[in-house]
């Protein structure tokens, strides 16, 4: 860990002053993986900002029956709280498949969206990656790969998002409410996160000197079918494999709404709305949730050890739709799935 | 045979329990010194290679750093081979921490940072710049199999394969049965909760106390006695308490090394303390290819027995194991082939882990009976029934005991195994399929030289003293019952004070010998000190044991007395205060009884039977249900025994569906090095696990009846599992761990195979 100075903030303001004006300054909330990479000497910050004394500890109800989440609020609060239960019961889910209990109480909203990858290489200095350093290369091409990228990858990198919540909040089609040097500006979620392309290092669309200040979810009718489905290495404590966050409206049989995001195959939660609202009207059946797999997986590419991600995440898929469609989500704490 | 005891054989917690959870107990990196220094060891980043250059110049400007060591400036040590050999000493050259510029493996140690601080010398290792000329690394065993070779000095004759018997090749082309596979096993680290750490406090005298993270303070103790040329009564080392170890300790690793050296340079106190990723580059498993062949008649006999195995090992030492030996002596055979071969990769070291050698043979072994069980369509446990033996055809001996066959029975009762259907894939609730797999677990009943000192106060009281460690076993408890026992005390009433070099000598902590032979000392010291009570109390005038002898007599409620009568005696008080004593000490030197070894094998058995429930379209596997029958003669205390057994199953387990070191062998490089990404089960992987100690008298395996039983728990368990994954999908997965990957690439071919 290097040596950096450490301001606490005490107003958003305050904190986008701090953060805009240094580009080597990072901002500091749960800390659950930022600490670890400064240990590591992956992060080396000049400088932190501590936000959390901010004002962004509420769960808010918005006037169209949505709810606004603070970025300082914790996964563990956001898991339970009542209103997220019975609204967003996804999202909720989604949480409570990730990390332990301990990390869920530190981490934060914001922080979540922003946790780095889990790529071995990225963790590891003395091997090159361009994720963080730029132009070194990506070792994990040809190397050890089975948690990386199916889909969306580039030949910089094949890392993926590790996040269980941002997969929930895809499919829920949440907006990420952020605020900078030139004002507040709404990001919707699948514009926050982006793919690697030829600029790993970047993991998403915030601007210098922005910060997610909330996450705002809008109504919506999926309560009574949704799953958060994910397979892992072991049965709890360990990053996905395949994840599936799956919603829909269901009327007489059909498909009225679907919503289908995978996490971990890419390097943002993987969401295709085009296809969603193609399968609008077909039957909730099992042929249909199988040609939403193969339309979803369509250009998945392996890499060798995780060529398995794609037959699995096509299956994943599939049990995932018909547990949503079925209105019998997976319950996190029993490891049968159903 | 043993008296009925108040103490010995209940299910007591144990006796550092309180210090232990109240955060009292003390361990190698939790002692401090005024004016201490720390040091961060930095480590290689290639596997291979010569170091070029090494730059500490931005290191050594880092505010708090007192000097960086590398090969270039480390201070001098022993020259020769022989000074540098532990206790436990492999054949090879051990490592020599910065000993010149070349590099045998990733992660090795190539500069030691000491700061005034842990995190100036963390932060100041990260400035230090190496440069290499890296070769091409060879870390791949399944590349390398072209070179392995059998060891030249064998480490333990017993490692060594027994003699062909019978004629192995012929018997198998005849029967009419056969089954040959070959089964692979990734590497796998230690990784104990508590990491490497020695805190090397100096005295003014230039007299040393070291606290070390070991198996055995007197091997810490002599390795720098003997590296430094200290006089070895000027320093005392400790283990007071191990947050385990699982073999990883048994051989003294490099902080200790680096702290004294860096002390007896500065002359200062100094503490090493190993990071997670350290841990990686040390002691490991070996990663393991094997072939089993198995033959059988129509009813399951078995008509040959052809195990190869082989191992890895690093570029500077030959690590050895027994792996493949159990094959020659689990079942009934009379052809056997045995065979055993080590290959060098770029790596560290491996080293004893858990059950090391059974856990890897006897995962192949077992996985194979179980194919050899469906080939010749009999049920798996019945095949293992029908091929027991009591005796040990690799050496031609009989048995101290072998409580198998309860294991077999109890376990099976208790799993309810006679409700199983043998045909694979026949149970299923939900989206997933049900398996039941049985595997046979062995491992050495052993005695090493102990000794053990036994004090009787004037108050009553006893404190027992000897250099063993308590490593998470229970050793301080039981070696507390076994001396409250033969002063029918309560456990309370015994002080025990392990884990210091000073103390009687005593050997590593491994094997699962340490409660036979420290028990054992701890013994014959208690009947020592009750010797000599005697011989006082038969000085006193008119005494009323003036007749008895030793053997005849026992301490029952603070007197002395005659076994056969107990109104006949003279309170211990009495007898102390008549001869004068203030205290009486007794010290015991035991040692394994070599008449016995010549005509007498000693194992320990078990019995694992596990349930699996595989949701065979996703490749997800749960282990629901653990039956270990475990015969493991006299149980000192069966809360810790359990707790031994609990742990051993929940490694295997691991072992079967999780952990693997994943090396990137390009650079040669383990890449999951941390406890995020190297699985061990997690709460969830875990659900009911069942232990039974089966009945078991055996006065030969030790003088107190017990066989140990820190290994035992391990073994079997990750073949049980794959057996029964195979029971529930009909797919044999060979390669450990059994991944989701793997098992839906299997359960693929078997449906393919299906259609």
């Amino acid at each position: 860990m290097r040596h950096f100075s450490y301001t606490r903030a005490e107003t958003v303001s305050e904190a986008v002053a701090a953060l805009a004006s240094d580009p080597q300054a990072q901002i500091l909330a749960g800390g659950t993986n930022l600490v670890d990479l400064m240990k590591y000497d992956v992060a080396k910050p000049g400088s932190i900002i501590d936000i959390n004394k901010l004002p962004l500890k509420q769960i808010d109800e918005l006037p169209n029956g949505g709810l606004r989440i603070g970025a300082l609020v914790s996964n563990t609060t956001v898991a339970y709280d009542p209103r997220v239960q019975e609204r967003y019961p996804l999202l909720s889910s989604a949480i409570l498949a990730g990390a332990s209990p301990q990390l869920r109480n530190a981490a934060t909203t914001g922080g979540n969206l922003l946790q780095r990858t889990r790529c071995y290489y990225f963790y590891d200095p003395s091997t090159p990656c361009n994720k963080r350093e730029p132009g070194s290369g990506c070792s994990a091409i040809g190397g050890i790969n089975r948690i990386h990228a199916i889909l969306g990858a580039s030949e910089d990198c094949i890392a993926t998002h590790p996040s269980d919540m941002c997969v929930a909040l895809a499919a829920l089609s949440a907006v990420v409410e952020v605020e900078g040097p030139q004002g507040k500006r709404d990001i919707p979620f699948a514009d926050f996160h982006r793919l690697p392309g030829d600029r790993p290092e970047s993991d998403n669309t915030l601007a210098q000197g922005e910060m997610v200040v909330a996450v705002r979810l809008e109504g919506n009718h999926f309560a009574g079918h949704h799953t958060y489905l994910k397979l892992r290495d072991r049965l709890s404590y360990a990053f996905a494999l395949v994840s599936v966050a799956a919603a829909m409206e269901v009327s007489d049989g059909k498909i009225v709404e679907l919503r289908v995001a995978l996490g971990g195959v890419a390097h943002k939660p993987w969401r295709d709305m085009l296809a969603e609202t193609e399968f609008a009207g077909q039957p909730a059946e099992e042929v249909t949730f199988r040609h939403i797999a193969q339309r979803l997986l369509a250009g998945a590419k392996g890499q060798g050890q995780n060529d398995f991600k794609i037959p699995l995440a096509e299956k994943v898929i599939v049990r995932a739709l018909k547990q949503a469609a079925s209105g019998r989500p997976q319950v996190q704490s029993v490891k049968a799935i159903q | 045979m043993f008296n009925s005891s108040k103490v010995v054989g209940l299910p007591l917690s144990r006796i550092d329990g309180p210090l232990k959870v109240t955060g009292t107990a003390g361990y190698a990196a939790e002692y401090s010194a005024p004016d201490m220094l720390h040091g961060y060891v930095v480590c290689s980043t290639v596997a291979t290679g010569t170091i070029t250059k090494i730059d500490t110049s931005a290191a050594e400007a880092f505010p708090g750093v007192v000097k960086i060591y590398t090969y270039e400036n480390r201070p001098k040590a022993a020259w020769r081979d022989s000074k540098w050999k532990d206790e436990v000493a492999l054949p090879g050259h051990p490592l020599r921490p910065l000993n010149n510029d070349r590099i045998l493996f990733d992660g090795q140690p190539v500069a030691l940072v000491v700061a005034d601080s842990f995190e100036a010398a963390r932060d100041a290792a990260a400035l230090v710049q190496v440069t290499y000329e890296a070769g091409e690394p060879h870390t791949d065993l399944a590349r390398e199999q072209g070179d392995s070779y059998v060891p030249p000095v064998p480490r333990m004759q017993a490692f060594m394969p027994p003699k062909p018997r019978g004629d192995s090749e012929a018997a198998f082309a005849q029967a009419p049965h056969q089954i040959s596979a070959e089964y692979t096993i990734e590497g796998e680290h230690h990784n104990p909760m508590e990491l490497f750490a020695t805190t090397a406090i100096r005295h003014e005298d230039g007299s040393y106390l070291i606290h070390d993270k070991s198996q055995g303070s007197q091997n810490s103790h002599d390795y720098i006695c003997n590296i430094f040329s200290l006089d070895p009564e000027t320093v005392v080392v400790r283990n007071s308490y191990v947050g385990g170890a699982f073999g990883s300790g048994l051989r003294p690793k490099h902080q200790l090394f680096f702290a004294v050296m860096a002390s007896l340079d500065l002359k200062r106190s100094v503490r090493v303390e190993m990071s997670r990723q350290e841990m990686f580059y040390l002691t490991w498993r070996p990663t393991s290819i094997q072939t089993v062949s198995l033959a059988a008649d129509d009813k399951g006999h078995l008509q040959s027995v052809m195990h190869h195995a082989l191992h890895a090992t690093s570029r500077y030492e030959d690590y050895q194991e027994n792996v493949a030996n159990w094959s020659g002596l689990a079942y009934k055979c009379d052809n056997v082939t045995i065979s055993y071969e080590i290959a060098k990769l770029d790596v560290p070291t491996p080293g004893d882990m858990r059950a090391p050698g059974a856990a890897t043979g006897i995962t192949a072994l077992e996985t194979a009976m179980d194919e050899l069980a469906y080939e010749v369509g009999i049920d798996p446990l019945e095949l293992r029934v029908i091929n027991f033996i009591h005796r040990d055809q690799n050496t031609d001996k009989d048995l101290t005991s072998k409580a198998l066959h309860a294991c077999y029975r109890e376990g099976a009762e208790r799993f309810g195994w006679s409700e199983r259907s043998h045909e694979p894939r026949s149970m299923r609730e939900g989206n997933e399929l049900i398996g039941w797999g049985v595997a046979t677990g062995i491992w050495e009943a052993q005695m090493s030289p102990a000794e053990a000192k036994v004090r009787l106060s004037s108050d009553g009281k006893l404190t027992v003293s000897a250099a063993a460690s308590d490593i998470g076993t229970g050793t301080y408890t039981i070696l507390g019952q076994l001396a409250a026992e033969a002063f029918d005390l309560s456990l309370s009433d015994v002080t025990v004070k392990i884990g210091d070099s000073s103390l009687p000598k005593t050997t590593v902590e491994g094997g699962s010998w340490t409660a036979a032979s420290s028990g054992t000392a701890v013994q014959v010291a208690a009947k020592m000190v009750i010797a000599t009570l005697l011989k006082a109390a038969q000085k006193i005038d008119n005494s009323p044991l003036a007749k008895a002898t030793e053997e005849q007599v026992e301490v029952a409620e603070g007197r002395l007395v005659l076994e056969t009568n107990h109104q006949v005696g003279i309170a211990l008080s009495d007898i102390m205060a008549a001869a004068g004593l203030d205290e009486i000490e007794e010290h015991a030197k035991i040692e394994p009884d070599k008449s016995i070894q010549k005509k007498y094998s000693a194992y320990t058995h078990s019995a694992v039977f596990v349930e699996v429930r595989v949701d065979e379209e996703l490749g997800q596997v749960r282990v629901t249900r653990v039956v270990d029958a475990v015969a493991a003669g006299r149980i000192l205390n069966p809360k810790t025994a359990r707790s031994q057994i609990l742990g051993g199953v929940v490694m295997g387990i691991g072992m079967a569906l999780h952990e693997e070191g994943m090396v990137d062998h390009r650079t040669g490089r383990i890449m999951n090095h941390n406890l995020a990404e190297y699985h061990v089960p997690a709460h969830a992987d875990i659900e009911e696990i069942d232990v039974i100690f089966v009945e078991e008298d055996d006065d030969k395996a030790s003088p107190i009846g017990v066989k140990g039983l820190g290994e035992i728990g391990i073994v079997g368990v990750a073949a049980a599992v794959s057996n029964a994954i195979f029971h529930a999908t009909g797919s044999r997965i060979r390669s450990f761990p059994i991944t989701i990957d793997k098992v839906l690439g299997a359960t693929a071919l078997e449906s393919e195979t299906l259609q």
